[in-house]
């Protein structure tokens, strides 16, 4: 038995509830059109829930990705009323419900069906990226020591959920598809955790710079504004590493300085 | 109907699930140089691991010397009850500490404490701090790390694709037929060894932390292979879900917030914890509230808040309190962090760096601020203890070549999990998995794939695409959800669960006709129709197993058997399909542990 019993109570138990309309975009990869739906909505609901009812009671093959519910996923991204948001964090009660809340994909990716893009170009990205390389252990027993204020700042990279809201709404890749020159925040947020790790001794800036393009970069800031976890992804990660590269390839002067000095990367003043 | 094409891969290893057991499994079997290919229904990085809070345990004793893996080892059978695979216990208490620092070898960074090593936790009934976190998000820790180590470790990926059934040749696994969700089209892996690491089944209720994920696919795989399941009564209700707005009901609210001295109150501001402690527990819990205060701020000679006893125990207080009538306003009961201000000055801040997801979570979808609000919580569906009969040491279940790890194996848990004992078996076992699927790949190659088994199972995958006008399969599932909550529950009585195995059974006749529109290209309807039918699976193997198992004990709790009976102290409830299709029942004692483990558990009192 549960704390709560059988559908009528439950039902009685939804708070307020009105009628409202979404606008969703149904389509394939290649042509596509809103379509409006109307269902019930109540107290405390997120997009996500609306359109898992619409999908419950009109429309059982709309297609949209979720998994958890709760921001930590990174799943269910998509544009509501045109803004870059997670679904499942969207509640309605901050939208103009007296207009049709319109949802569709990002509009960065190609997309699958309905709200599902392939995102698969992130993934080939980030596998391109020098992976993790610690220095020797610190400790006989084969262990490092950290500290939280060294390790505080690449904690904050790495809340990252692999959204990719970021990579939705950055111009250069939005606008200027450079997909295959630019790897886009979500990944200068990889880089820059990789870089600014306590233990990692491998050379980035190259790949920052060459490969992936950080130079397209012009500090809009519209990445960080989207960033459901709250990255300064501008300030923190971008930045700092922008720095660093012209740093290294462009000031002789502090390189050499820094040579001299030989400190672990990650003690290097931003 | 014509027959459906298929498209061939052929792996040594196939592991199936990508979370923190499957990417680990993955690993270790792509470390000896066979060839591994990975499955999983979601993107990767997407799997429930990633939902993972509190942290991972493992008695490293960074914080508190005292601790050891034996204290673990009995603190992980208690909890469990005693019937727990004491093999698997032992094997997970000796290695989750080098699991955890090889995850920082692989670049995780946890939480650090004063002298840099890595931080641990309170959590409910451990002795010792012992869970190594990362804030509140600990699981994204995990997988983000097992995923950025994996990708480099030439192992094939498929994502978004579905596993609908395992292959046999004879007596042993010859591979998988399954769907990639975008375009429909049927996938043949062959692989003479298969790892299950899909996880659990909490959508078989309604109330649940889980996601879409969780229909039991790996238990249902299994069994249909002809596997045996164990202790499917035993499903962990965790007792602080999310309960208001309606849309967040059973969202997790972690037992972290316990850990850092949160409490529970009823409706009269009781500390309603204070009055039933277990006896298993009594000399190791606090005896007033300024007691569990000292536990919580490190003092080493303190007993622990009895918040944090076990979360069985937890979940059952809770409902008590609802039941009689000292709920909150909507069905639940307070949860108070806020109160530390009391002790200690800048506890805002505090709760919101130690805290940090929690925070968000309530402030976003509640609009409750943590810090100076109480939450409302009640319990919701969390995790499977039961799952794949497996040998402790390797990992293999009953069927030759088919291995099983994390959440969808059985064993280490017993009848109730402690928090933080699921991350580190995800890893201590994923690793052994993935070790002992090599050695039998490599001894038995080259298994016949059957056409016939392949067309067939394809041909019943589309059966719902090309039916009109039968029951939708959202309804069925929502029936359901609805029945298993209410009927095979946090609290059992036999004639409850006597209808419910009656109602799964005329369920599954709708499921058998069930239709969806659309096409087969990322169908969602479609998805859920195929997946009803392992929900069915592990839904009846759940409710025959608390029907056949007539007391009270970790997380099976029977109104019509409310005490712990001997009787059933020393034995597992065992499922597997029989000669004529139907579910057999068969209880199965559990062998007696060597006395060298035996001593730490008769010293750990
Ligand atoms: C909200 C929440 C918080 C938690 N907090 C903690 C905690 O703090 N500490 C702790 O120890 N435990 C915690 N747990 C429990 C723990 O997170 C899970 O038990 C664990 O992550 C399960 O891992 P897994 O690798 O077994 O499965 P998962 O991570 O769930 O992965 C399953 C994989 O199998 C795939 N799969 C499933 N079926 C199929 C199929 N048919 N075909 C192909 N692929 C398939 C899925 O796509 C997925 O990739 C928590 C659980 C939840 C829900
Ligand atoms: S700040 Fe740079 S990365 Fe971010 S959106 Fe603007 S151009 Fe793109
Ligand atoms: S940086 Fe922020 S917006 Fe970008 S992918 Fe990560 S969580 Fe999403
Ligand atoms: S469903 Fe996980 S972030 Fe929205």
């Amino acid at each position: 038995m549960s704390p709560q019993r059988g559908r009528a109570e439950r039902t009685q138990d939804m708070g307020e509830q009105r009628q409202a309309t979404f606008s969703v975009w149904r389509g394939d990869h290649q042509t596509g059109k809103f379509v409006d739906y109307k269902t019930t909505v109540s107290e405390g609901m997120v997009v996500l829930d609306a359109i898992h009812q619409i999908q419950a009671e009109s429309a059982s093959d709309l297609a949209c990705r979720w998994n958890c519910k709760a921001g930590k996923c990174g799943s269910c991204s998509a544009e509501i009323n045109g803004k870059p948001r997670l679904m499942c964090m969207t509640r309605l009660d901050v939208l103009d419900m007296t207009q049709p809340v319109t949802v569709e994909p990002m509009r960065s990716f190609p997309s699958i069906r309905d709200l599902v893009t392939d995102v698969s170009w992130n993934f080939k990205v980030k596998k391109r990226i020098k992976p993790f390389k610690p220095r020797k252990p610190d400790a006989e027993d084969g262990t490092w020591r950290m500290y939280q204020a060294d390790v505080e700042r690449v904690q904050e990279f790495r809340k990252c959920i692999e959204c990719f809201l970021c990579q939705d709404v950055c111009h250069v890749l939005r606008e200027h598809h450079k997909h295959d020159e630019f790897a886009g925040p979500r990944h200068f947020v990889y880089q820059a955790a990789l870089e600014m790790h306590p233990l990692d001794v491998e050379e980035r800036l190259g790949q920052v710079k060459g490969e992936n393009a950080i130079g397209y970069c012009n500090i809009t800031k519209c990445c960080t504004k989207v960033c459901p976890e709250h990255i300064a992804i501008t300030d923190n990660a971008i930045i700092p590493l922008k720095e660093r590269v012209n740093d290294e390839f462009y000031d002789p002067i502090t390189k050499l300085f820094r040579m001299f000095r030989a400190r672990p990367k990650a003690d290097r003043k931003d | 109907m014509g027959t459906p094409q298929c498209i061939t891969h052929e792996h040594q290893v196939l592991i199936i699930g990508a979370g923190g057991a499957g990417l680990r499994a993955a690993i270790e079997a792509a470390s000896t140089g066979v060839n591994v290919g990975v499955v999983c229904k979601s993107l990767l990085g997407k799997a429930h691991t990633v939902m993972a809070e509190g942290g991972m345990a493992a008695s490293m004793g960074n914080v508190d010397d005292r601790d050891n893996w034996r204290v673990h080892f009995a603190d992980t059978m208690r909890g469990g009850q005693y019937l727990n695979n004491w093999r698997m216990a032992e094997i997970h208490a000796r290695q989750a500490g080098d699991r955890v620092r090889e995850l920082e070898a692989w670049g995780a960074i946890f939480d650090r404490t004063r002298d840099g090593k890595i931080l641990q936790r309170n959590f409910g009934g451990h002795k010792y701090p012992r869970l190594a976190h990362v804030g509140d998000r600990t699981g994204l820790e995990m997988i983000r790390t097992l995923q950025d180590h994996g990708i480099h470790q030439g192992i094939e990926f498929y994502m978004e694709f579905t596993v609908l059934e395992i292959l046999m040749d004879g007596d042993r696994v010859a591979g998988a037929v399954g769907y990639d969700r975008e375009k429909g089209r049927f996938h043949l892996w062959k692989a003479p060894a298969i790892v299950l690491a899909t996880g659990g089944i909490g959508r078989a209720f309604k109330i649940t932390s889980n996601s879409w994920e969780y229909t039991g696919d790996g238990h249902a795989l299994a069994y249909r292979a002809g596997a045996e399941l164990k202790d499917m009564e035993f499903v962990q209700f965790h007792p602080t879900g999310m309960v208001w707005p309606p849309s967040v009901r059973g969202i997790l609210v972690t037992e972290g917030v316990r850990g850092e001295g949160g409490v529970l109150r009823n409706s009269q501001g009781r500390r309603f914890m204070f009055d039933d402690i277990p006896d298993l527990y009594k000399n190791q819990t606090a005896s007033d509230p300024e007691e569990g205060w000292r536990y919580v701020i490190g003092d080493k000679d303190a007993q622990r808040p009895p918040e944090l006893l076990t979360r069985d125990h937890v979940a059952r207080c809770i409902v008590r309190e609802i039941r009689e009538g000292r709920g909150s306003p909507h069905g639940g009961v307070y949860l108070d962090i806020a109160w530390i201000k009391e002790k200690m000055r800048n506890s805002e801040a505090h709760i919101r760096k130690k805290l940090p997801s929690m925070y968000h979570q309530f402030k976003q979808l509640a609009g409750v601020d943590i810090t100076k609000d109480a939450m409302e919580v009640g319990p919701t569906t969390h995790y499977a203890m039961g799952g794949v009969n497996v040998d402790g040491q390797t990992q293999m279940s009953t069927v030759k070549g088919l291995f099983a790890c994390g959440e969808v194996a059985a064993g280490l848990h017993g009848a109730n999990r402690l928090g933080g004992n699921s991350l580190s078996d995800l890893v201590v076992f994923g690793k052994l998995a993935g070790e002992h699927a090599v050695e039998w790949a490599r001894a038995h190659p080259n298994p016949t794939i059957d056409n016939s088994q392949v067309q067939s199972i394809c041909r019943a995958a589309l059966e719902p695409l090309e039916r009109s006008g039968g029951e939708s399969p959202y309804e069925v599932q929502a029936t359901l959800q609805d029945m298993m909550q209410d009927k095979v529950g946090i609290v059992r009585k036999e004639s409850e669960m006597a209808e419910a195995i009656d109602g799964i059974a005329s369920l599954r006749k709708k499921a058998a006709c069930a239709s969806v529109p659309g096409n087969i290209e990322y169908n969602p309807g479609w998805h859920t129709a195929v997946d009803l039918h392992n929900l069915l699976v592990v839904s009846e193997a759940v409710a025959r197993c608390a029907l056949d198992r007539k007391e009270s004990r970790g997380a099976h709790f029977r109104d019509d058997y409310p005490a712990k009976d001997e009787a059933h102290a020393s034995h597992n409830t065992i499922v597997y399909r029989g000669a004529d299709g139907a579910m057999v029942v068969e209880r199965r004692e559990i062998t007696a542990m060597p006395t060298e483990l035996s001593d730490i558990i008769k010293e750990m009192g």
